[in-house]
């Protein structure tokens, strides 16, 4: 950058910043090529010829297209069974989650509530502790929620960041509507429904979409609390996966139950396709819902950035 | 007005208990395992319930340290940590100059089209990027690939299972997936620069540059305060699954930080106590650097940022 500042007349400037363009263009290309041909990449070896893909041959574009990966993926039970373990946190998870930031970030904001203070306090705080993942899991199992679904769900419904972005939401609205409400006889669980939901929505919006990614990428629950394979999310089954291609060699001598899953994939599939195709399945909800979206986190962490 | 009185206060309490049920979801996932950190005081065997009677003390925080392969390990680790914060604070600056020069690119869909795809990797998840990493560089992926038919290597490099650089690869897959989105702080805040000011530089014939680096730059720095102060409040913590997911046989010795290091104890042959213990520890640093920092960003700003 200092070089750029070395004394030049006024008259040249121009030059000076044509180059700094062009290096600015070259250097941003770069960067969105670095973020979107990993993608491109796997994509395209997803579709290609297995035994094409397996030997690296797939770099630019798909060789002897044909979408039978897909389908053949889906009829492994266990990737089957992860797609809908995944879907259903997701739906479940982000569906609670907003409903009850709203509602929280809406009684926060009610006067009248017993020691409102302490108990927003109470529940913001602990943004800033942590007891650690030893002391979570043993919680996590006195409550039975290890290999339990509800364990992808409760721990992750009352989120103090979510909380204080519905309640600076609810507090921009007009305490005219409120009033108008409460003046026709509304309770206030009748205001929460019929007058601050509709009106909110724009914030739930981002936190639905927040709530959505970090449930669908969330990885180290089912890694600390799920032993049973019908609880794995499709996270934890195509981190198995690479693993597994990683070792296939060392899998042979390795006397464990991980063998006959190798060895099916194996004959099917090659392990490449296998990982790719899964890799594929696992983004594309996030790449499809991004950009719908791009504009409601922006405002969020906005929001956000201003509160916190 | 006794009776508004009473009505208004059954009205507060009914409200209370509605809310009452997330009261208790916050105390009991928040609150409650923090009683967990007694086990660091015990000699906890997991099936079996918290006894007196296995009450041992400090024995645990004695024992992080107690012999020459421990304090090696606890070494090895706190290194690994220190690297890789330190390595993240020293490009610290790398969202905010991302955000500047983005900001000077004139064509909108171009820049548009940047900022939406290197936000992308921030939404999706470690195992993703595992993934991804494992796609690019195993020995039949894209870089190795390239590069031998290229001529550049002889036989394909291996990339993920080595011990070398192993800090700085973690920093670029970092930077890979957050420098996008971090950037967008600064974006906005660029936005808010009053228009003015520029106009004037401009007038007085100040090139892009110096407009950068008098006007743009100095709107920028409280911003980059904070997140100075973030970084070394998180000095500590570098997160748990971007580890996790790389680490191998190969690059344990180097990618072993704290928050990894807490679950292989537990998992492997530390057991329990120590784990916490371990964490316990790290928790309390952690405060001390935190109000370190606060107090830090007070005396510069005025302000804490908590």
């Amino acid at each position: 950058m200092s070089k750029q500042k070395a004394p030049r007349h006024k008259m040249r400037v121009g030059i000076g910043d044509r180059i700094i363009s062009v290096i600015t263009y070259i250097v941003y290309s770069l960067f969105a090529f670095v973020c979107v041909y990993p993608f491109y990449y796997i994509f395209i070896n997803s579709i290609s010829a297995n035994n094409l893909s397996e030997k690296g041959k797939v770099l630019f574009w798909p060789l002897q297209i044909h979408f039978t990966n897909y389908v053949n993926v889906l009829k492994i039970p266990d990737l089957f069974n992860a797609l809908k373990v995944s879907v259903g946190r997701t739906v479940v998870g982000t569906v609670l989650t907003v409903l009850f930031s709203a509602f929280l970030g809406y009684m926060f904001t009610r006067e009248t509530l017993w020691h409102r203070k302490f108990w927003y306090r109470f529940v913001v705080v602990t943004m800033y502790f942590n007891a650690g993942i030893i002391p979570w899991f043993i919680t996590m199992l006195n409550l039975g929620l290890t290999n339990n679904f509800w364990g992808y769900i409760w721990p992750a419904v009352v989120q103090p960041f979510y909380i204080v972005l519905c309640k600076t939401f609810v507090e921009s609205v007009p305490r005219e509507l409120q009033e108008a409400a409460e003046i026709d006889g509304a309770g206030t669980l009748t205001i929460f429904f019929r007058v601050m939901l509709p009106v909110i929505k724009p914030i739930l919006a981002t936190i639905a979409i927040f709530a959505a990614v970090a449930q669908w990428n969330s990885f180290q629950d089912t890694l600390l609390l799920m032993t049973d394979k019908r609880l794995y999310t499709l996270q934890f089954v195509l981190y198995q996966y690479i693993n597994q291609a990683n070792s296939l060699r060392g899998l042979v001598n390795n006397a464990s139950g991980t063998i006959d899953l190798a060895a099916s994939l194996a004959k099917a599939q090659t392990a490449t396709s296998i990982r790719m195709t899964v890799t594929i399945l696992v983004v594309t909800p996030i790449i499809l819902v991004y950009p719908i979206f791009q504009r409601f986190f922006v405002k969020g962490i906005m929001i956000g950035a201003v509160k916190g | 007005m006794r009776l508004l009185e009473n009505k208004r206060k059954i009205r507060s309490l009914r409200e209370f208990l509605y809310i009452l049920p997330f009261l208790a979801i916050v105390a009991i996932f928040s609150y409650y395992p923090l009683y967990g950190w007694f086990y660091a005081f015990f000699d906890y065997k997991p099936p079996f319930p918290l006894t007196w009677d296995r009450f041992v003390g400090f024995k645990w925080f004695y024992t992080m340290v107690s012999n020459e392969v421990r304090i090696t390990q606890l070494l090895e680790v706190l290194r690994n940590t220190f690297a890789i914060s330190g390595i993240s604070l020293f490009f610290s600056w790398f969202p905010m100059v991302f955000a500047v020069f983005l900001n000077e690119i004139k064509c909108t869909k171009f820049k548009k089209f940047v900022q939406t795809v290197t936000t992308l990797p921030n939404f999706i998840s470690w195992v993703l990027v595992y993934s991804i990493a494992y796609s690019i560089f195993s020995s039949t992926g894209a870089v190795n690939t390239v590069a031998m038919s290229l001529g550049l290597l002889d036989e394909p490099k291996v990339f993920l299972a080595s011990a070398d650089h192993v800090w700085f690869k973690m920093w670029l897959w970092l930077t890979w997936k957050n420098a996008g989105w971090a950037a967008i702080m600064y974006i906005a805040a660029i936005a808010g620069i009053d228009e003015e000011l520029i106009t004037a530089a401009k007038v007085d014939g100040a090139s892009r540059m110096k407009i950068i680096w008098h006007i743009t730059i100095p709107c920028l720095l409280p911003t980059y305060f904070v997140i100075v102060m973030l970084n070394l409040a998180n000095f500590l913590s570098n997160g748990f699954e971007q580890f996790y997911v790389f680490q191998n046989a190969f690059n344990k010795d180097y990618i072993q930080v704290l928050d990894l290091y807490v679950y292989n104890l537990a998992m492997g042959n530390g057991g329990y106590s120590l784990s916490v213990a371990v964490s316990i520890f790290k928790s309390v640093v952690s405060i001390v650097l935190l109000c370190t920092t606060n107090g830090l960003s007070k005396l510069v700003r005025g302000q804490g940022f908590i």
